[in-house]
């Protein structure tokens, strides 16, 4: 064995400078840093101040005090079932609104002008949709006085300052916003799939059932989350059209109220709390339920 | 093989239009394709060989005219109750469903129970080769894969017409000429009556029965594959057959059979394909395969060489003339760039053509 023992060549392995780049961090990911620096101060930080907040009761007591006294009083813990009350029927009465009129405008030529016109509730904001369904579905409001003119009622129908005042509002506000994602599913799927449906014998049914519905599922998941929580934060409406000391008692008045008539921070914390595992729970279970379904790329066609 | 598609003797298009806004995308197509024939609608982009082929799907509405399957009238159904196979140039497969279920689907739509639907998909599967893949979802196949599954899915149903959209188009060359030969292989077995759209005049060469060949909406030639590449009824059809070498010239004599043109001082005389008259603008059209390299004399044009391809057997070469046309020439000898030659052919190669009326026609 004489075999020339030759020092082995000296290796460079790749710089830091490579290897970073090598899991996707080069100079460019300095871009991200305005963005986090904004979430962190104006997200995290207040987000972790209420969140320890929340465990040092004004009145004192043990850590947990204010929960425990949350979960205690049916005042308070009603405000839970009184949101959800409102949020899920609403968000799914905007869902189910959203699908058949995606559908009808997806085929339409002036998209443009309908989707400027079905946006618009956007930009006037809660308090002026308010005071414009106060008029109007007010005891003295032109629908009343209209279905009474026709003799359809004999007396006004009692439609705000009660659970549909803050239907309808929200319904009003929150459906561009439904709709305008779900447009966006919809239209992302390739037409040549239905059409395929339709000469393999599909009626428009099937081919809504069996083509369309299983590809917007996923994307019918995230519009209902988002619109959901949308909906779950309500509280303009609820105190200005709906019975803030009855049956539209939603969490955020509990949660204002704890914190600005009795000036108890830390219960309004924990209170927002609250409010945020419930909707987390939500969307976590939406969420989840979306592994169900196919979430490849909604076309017929090779990538 | 229990495929067994639905009996019927013929498909009509009769005088069938289809206008989108003030354009005349097909104009008063007429058609008669018989049982088990395999057709090939052929032309450039914008001629109205998709539009025909959705008209007869049903995914578009005709505008004037009708279609007739034996005595029945299908224009007015909608495309799921005509019942005919299509296959998509992107194919289409559904990506949430399994190649089984792809296949399956539109047996499941018709309501077939599922044991009916297992053995006809197994059957599919067989026919196109595609046994082992059942359970893949399309994003996981091969692009001749997914043809294979966007056939398989068409027939499944048995229907009487199957309409194909380009089908090959979306594949590289190799792929292309295994699944063309697929596609002749599933006709001959099953002698589906099919109608296929396709800008290659190599495809419709090889697969069709018969070429319709469409330009701006309109019928311009139909005929036997052989028909059109060695007989051409018009100037355009002779561009689209392969007829790359476009002389313009004048008629100076009609000899007989032979029409003889003046082309840049050269006299050039081959059969006439249209009439033309002594002294009128006329074209003399021969196919790059024909134009070789010569002597000087009758039917030869002088050009300067431009470029020079080895192919293998052959060179294939561009030249231009001293006038300004343009040729394509093949040579069994190198030839040098930018030297003078003689391009020549024999006159029963040379087909004239008259002046064709510019626009649509």
């Amino acid at each position: 064995m004489d075999a020339v023992a030759h020092a082995p060549p000296v290796e460079h392995g790749p710089s830091l400078r490579q290897r970073l780049a090598a899991r996707g961090f080069d100079a460019v990911t300095l871009l991200v840093v305005p963005a986090a620096i904004f979430s962190l101060l104006l997200f995290v930080y207040p987000f972790a101040f209420g969140f320890v907040l929340s465990f040092e009761p004004k009145a004192g007591g043990d850590w947990l005090a204010n929960y425990r006294r949350f979960f205690s009083d049916a005042f308070l813990y009603d405000t839970i079932a009184n949101t959800l009350w409102l949020a899920i029927p609403v968000t799914l009465v905007n869902l189910l609104l959203a699908i058949p009129i995606a559908f009808r405008v997806r085929l339409m030529r002036n998209q443009r002008l309908l989707t400027t016109l079905l946006v618009l509730p956007i930009t006037l904001g809660t308090v002026l949709v308010a005071e414009g369904l106060l008029n109007y579905l007010g005891p003295q409001g032109w629908f009343n006085r209209t279905l009474m003119t026709f003799g359809l009622i004999s007396q006004p129908l009692k439609l705000v300052h009660n659970y549909w005042g803050v239907f309808a509002s929200l319904v009003i506000t929150g459906f561009p916003f439904t709709f305008l994602l779900t447009l966006s599913y919809v239209t992302g799927i390739d037409p040549a799939l239905e059409q395929a449906a339709a000469t393999l014998g599909a009626s428009a049914w099937q081919r809504f059932r069996h083509v369309y519905l299983p590809l917007l599922m996923p994307g019918l998941a995230i519009t209902f989350c988002l619109s959901f929580v949308q909906a779950f934060s309500v509280f303009p409406s609820a105190v200005l059209l709906g019975e803030p000391a009855g049956s539209t008692r939603v969490i955020s008045i509990a949660a204002a109220q704890a914190a600005f008539e009795e000036y108890d921070y830390s219960m309004g914390s924990a209170i927002a709390m609250i409010m945020g595992f419930v909707q987390l729970g939500i969307v976590v279970a939406v969420l989840a339920s979306r592994g169900l379904f196919y979430r490849g790329p909604a076309s017929g066609a090779k990538g | 093989m229990t495929i067994a598609l639905s009996q019927f003797d013929e498909v009509r298009l009769d005088r069938v239009s289809r206008d989108f806004g003030a354009l005349n995308a097909l104009r008063d197509v007429s058609l008669t394709i018989r049982r088990g024939e395999f057709i090939a609608l052929l032309g450039p982009s914008g001629c109205g060989k998709s539009t025909t082929l959705n008209c007869i799907a049903g995914l578009l509405p005709v505008t004037g005219g009708a279609i007739w399957l034996d005595k029945n009238r299908v224009d007015t159904l909608r495309p799921e109750e005509r019942g005919f196979g299509m296959v998509f140039q992107n194919y289409a497969l559904f990506p949430h469903l399994n190649v089984r279920q792809n296949i399956g689907f539109g047996l499941k739509m018709r309501g077939r129970s599922k044991s009916e639907i297992d053995r006809k998909v197994d059957e599919a599967l067989n026919l196109v080769r595609l046994q082992g893949q059942e359970n893949k979802l399309p994003g996981q196949l091969s692009g001749g894969q997914q043809q294979r599954v966007a056939i398989a899915r068409a027939i499944v149903i048995e229907p009487p017409l199957v309409l194909m959209d380009e089908p090959l188009s979306n594949l590289d060359a190799k792929l292309r000429l295994e699944m063309r030969a697929e596609i002749r292989r599933i006709h001959n077995e099953l002698g589906a009556t099919t109608i296929y759209v396709t800008h290659d005049q190599d495809e419709a060469l090889s697969l069709a029965d018969r070429i319709v060949v469409l330009r701006d909406g309109v019928v311009r030639q139909v005929g036997a594959p052989k028909e059109l590449y060695e007989a051409p009824a018009h100037f355009d059809v002779a561009d689209f057959m392969g007829f790359r070498n476009k002389l313009k010239g004048r008629v100076i004599a009609i000899e007989g059979d032979r029409t003889v043109l003046d082309v840049e001082g050269a006299r050039i005389s081959g059969v006439a394909r249209e009439r033309v008259s002594v002294g009128s603008t006329a074209y003399a059209a021969i196919r790059s395969d024909d134009l070789e390299v010569g002597e000087a004399g009758p039917n030869a044009i002088a050009a300067t060489v431009d470029t020079i391809e080895y192919r293998g057997r052959e060179f294939v070469g561009t030249a231009h003339s001293a006038g300004g046309l343009d040729f394509v020439f093949r040579s069994h000898v190198p030839v040098e760039l930018g030297s003078q030659v003689h391009l020549r052919t024999e006159d029963e190669r040379i087909l004239v053509f008259a002046e064709p009326v510019q626009g649509r026609q």
